[in-house]
């Protein structure tokens, strides 16, 4: 057991921190997902990432040939944990990064890969999901959006929903049924679809935040090459889970949720109510400790579950249980402020006497987001039960 | 280079400890255990005596295995899984105490003894106040020419009526100090507690007028909280290793009984009232691993966060197995409250754990106090 990093892991960690010193925006700090929809904000985003990637500090893990470093997992590992720290702003093309890239690189072709990654990398190109579809949310494999052969093409009819980005996004990764006889897990295929077809119509939506962080997407007779099939005909199911696992990774962010909590400390100490801080009423205190203690949890086993990873260890439910974990923990810490907040936390953004800009009632309906998409904790309840304690199936009609 | 996990070594362990006390301590030895006067199983520690556990920790030249704190909570948390009875915990502190701060003499005299297997060791800190505050003790050491008088009484004490070495936190004029006293000394009184758990002996100690020579003392008189401190943070590494174990086994005995159980012409593990209450239960347990892991490898790597993280340790670890243990009975249904049927030994140890060593609210508050919230 070890926990502190090899001379060449801190050498590496100081050029990191030295350099998203010098080159984090100050005007973007803490920037999110939301704010992109203005095309200035949009062009800074991308800006961003291209300067991150030229720095050689995006998707390390990378073959070499494919832009990457092939470097191990620690690398990347504390290059994350920098970006936080330094507050840099979010990366905007992280779907592609994180979602589209390993699955090429695992399952797409020679010319898909030399045609995507390198604009995946640099910003070029920004990429959207299309899983979910009104009658197609937990039951994703339900979906019936479909795609039918004529030539050298499919011909994409349907609607998908909940789809972040697409509103700037300049492809889209997209499960479509390809055979309507098959079981429904297996006439499923995945779809690389380029977001300027004709016959594609992108409805922004606005969530409860107030933001259009989503969309609807309908399909119309849309033209997609058979080139654009990712793994095969009716094995989208499979190539689509992988890209599952490697989203509920992302949402696992240990050192955002630690600055999360230092905010809400921060909050605690210095906000109350009859001129007593929130920190010194002893049930505050209670669940200000229980919340450490499901922080440094999660931090301790990021740790544990990144040693399993660098020992090759299979994963296992890890996923799943990760997403339960972090995304219920985000939703508390939140929900906390607001009650340490009392009158002042349904307070908008741009009230005269809104606390810390607003942040906490946002962060508290955004979190409630996340606990839902990726994957609702239910689901995931469903993956830990079955895949993880082996519990008997779900009876499900054939 | 970051490495949080288990070597080769202590994996190894940890696979012959289960082996070993799957085979040595099932629950027929438990409740047989039970209604022994004494509390422990002579053949079971006389084995686990012979395995060097006894020792654990102690340096290779006294006669010990020389390791250190976390493979203790390896253990530990095998001994919990097994709701192993006896005072193994109470030896170790005393052991760990003696370590720190006994004299020569003290050490000759103890140790061989309690590497044995044969003299148990205990820890009595508490009283009526039940204050966990190292320097709450009233019970009062006066000095004598050639040592102290000891008068008070000591309650909820692990491990007693059995064990023959009691380290008793006490209040000299200088201040908080501990002294080694023999239960066979003339003036100590113990009284066993009744309490709800099987597995477990928790007793009460009498002190009237008991003669500790000179080497009753151990450590600096007027400076017993510090090491007391110290032995209190281990003691909850200890008891939060043995509810990680114990966790574990309700958990799985949950899940054996949904897979196993009809209801309605299904399994009751098929329904999501159940899955979905297996699932909490696993995400409250598995993560746990982690806080004793890092507890026992502070206490011996990393002095300054040992506190820290012995306090989150404990304070999620016993709630977190109470509350385990309360849904496996819910998931068995009726059987689950049978006398008969074995879960209710974990779900009553469960509650000592919760509050043994500080419960949950007092670690918190302290984990706050040091934080500076």
């Amino acid at each position: 057991m070890d926990l502190t990093y090899s001379p060449a892991e801190r050498t590496f960690q100081h050029a990191v921190r030295t350099w998203l010193k010098r080159n984090v925006p100050k005007r973007q700090r803490d920037e999110r997902p939301m704010e992109w929809g203005d095309p200035r904000r949009l062009a800074q985003a991308k800006a961003w990432q291209r300067r991150v990637y030229e720095a050689g500090y995006l998707a390390l893990a990378w073959p070499a040939e494919y832009g990457g470093q092939g470097a191990d997992v620690m690398r990347q590992t504390i290059v994350n944990e920098e970006m936080v720290r330094a507050r840099a702003p979010g990366l905007i093309g992280l779907m592609g990064v994180q979602m589209v890239g390993p699955t090429l690189i695992q399952h797409g072709t020679e010319v898909q890969r030399r045609r995507h990654l390198p604009k995946i990398l640099t910003a070029e190109e920004i990429w959207c999901q299309g899983y979910s579809e009104p009658g197609a949310g937990s039951d994703l494999a339900s979906l019936r959006t479909r795609a039918e052969r004529d030539g050298d093409d499919f011909v994409v009819n349907g609607q998908k929903v909940w789809t972040s980005n697409a509103q700037f996004a300049d492809w889209m990764f997209c499960l479509v049924r390809t055979d309507p006889e098959a079981r429904k897990h297996a006439g499923i295929s995945y779809l690389l679809i380029d977001m300027k077809s004709p016959g594609i119509t992108v409805r922004p939506l606005v969530q409860m935040t107030g933001d259009a962080g989503f969309n609807e997407v309908f399909f119309e007779d849309v033209r997609v090459p058979q080139a654009n099939l990712v793994g095969g005909l009716n094995n989208g199911w499979q190539v689509a889970n992988a890209t599952l696992a490697h989203e509920r990774n992302m949402l696992g962010a240990t050192t955002r949720t630690q600055q999360t909590f230092q905010s809400l400390v921060r909050l605690a100490r210095t906000h109350g109510r009859g001129g007593r801080p929130a920190s010194a009423d002893p049930v505050v205190r209670q669940q200000l400790a229980d919340l450490a203690i499901r922080v440094e949890t999660m931090k301790l086993e990021a740790y544990r579950q990144l040693t399993d990873t660098l020992r090759g260890r299979p994963s296992g439910i890890a996923a799943s249980l990760n997403k339960l974990i972090t995304t219920e923990l985000n939703h508390d810490l939140a929900r906390t402020a607001l009650d340490i907040l009392g009158s002042y936390g349904p307070l908008g953004r741009r009230d005269a006497r809104v606390r810390d800009r607003g942040i906490w009632p946002l962060d508290y309906m955004f979190s409630l987001g996340l606990i839902i998409g990726g994957g609702t904790s239910q689901i995931q309840k469903n993956i830990i039960a079955e895949r993880g304690l082996g519990l008997p199936r779900e009876v499900r009609p054939a | 280079m970051i490495d949080f996990g288990l070597s080769e070594e202590q994996e190894a362990l940890q696979r012959a400890a289960r082996e070993f006390l799957g085979r040595e301590c099932p629950p027929a030895l438990v409740r047989e255990t039970a209604n022994t006067p004494d509390g422990i199983p002579g053949a079971l520690y006389a084995k686990m005596a012979e395995l060097g556990w006894m020792g654990l920790v102690v340096p290779e030249a006294e006669g010990g295995l020389g390791l250190g704190v976390l493979e203790l909570a390896l253990v530990l948390e095998e001994l919990g899984r097994v709701a192993a009875p006896g005072p193994f915990l109470g030896s170790q502190l005393v052991t760990a105490a003696l370590l720190r701060a006994g004299t020569r003499t003290q050490r000759r005299t103890w140790l061989p003894r309690l590497l044995a297997g044969e003299t148990f060791g205990a820890l009595a800190y508490l009283e009526e106040s039940d204050t966990h505050d190292p320097a709450g003790s009233t019970l009062r050491a006066r000095r004598t020419r050639d040592g102290y008088r000891l008068n008070g009484r000591k309650l909820f004490v692990l491990g007693l009526p059995g064990a023959h070495v009691v380290l008793v936190a006490a209040r000299t004029p200088r201040g908080p100090s501990l002294f080694l006293v023999e239960a066979a000394t003339p003036g100590v009184r113990l009284r066993p507690a009744e309490t709800i758990d099987l597995t477990r002996r928790v007793g009460e100690v009498e002190l009237r007028d008991v003669a500790a020579g000179r080497d009753g003392l151990l450590g600096r008189e007027g400076e017993g909280a510090n090491l007391l401190t110290r032995l209190l943070d281990l003691g909850a590494v200890g008891i939060a290793a043995d509810s990680l174990g114990g966790a574990e086994r309700v958990l799985e005995m949950a899940v054996e009984y949904a897979k196993a159980r009809e209801q309605f012409g299904r399994k009751i593990g098929s329904f999501q009232a159940i899955k979905h209450m297996a699932a909490e239960m696993a995400a409250d347990v598995e993560p746990t691993r982690s806080l004793v892991w890092y507890a026992a490898y502070a206490s011996d790597h990393r002095p300054r966060e040992a506190a820290r993280a012995a306090a989150i340790a404990k304070a999620r670890l016993g709630e977190v197995y109470s509350r385990t243990a309360e849904r496996s009975v819910q998931i068995h249904g009726g059987i689950g409250f049978t006398w008969e049927h074995d879960l209710h030994l974990w779900f009553k140890r469960a509650r000592w754990n919760q509050v043994a060593f500080g419960d949950p609210t007092f670690h918190r508050e302290r984990l706050a106090t040091i934080d500076g919230y």
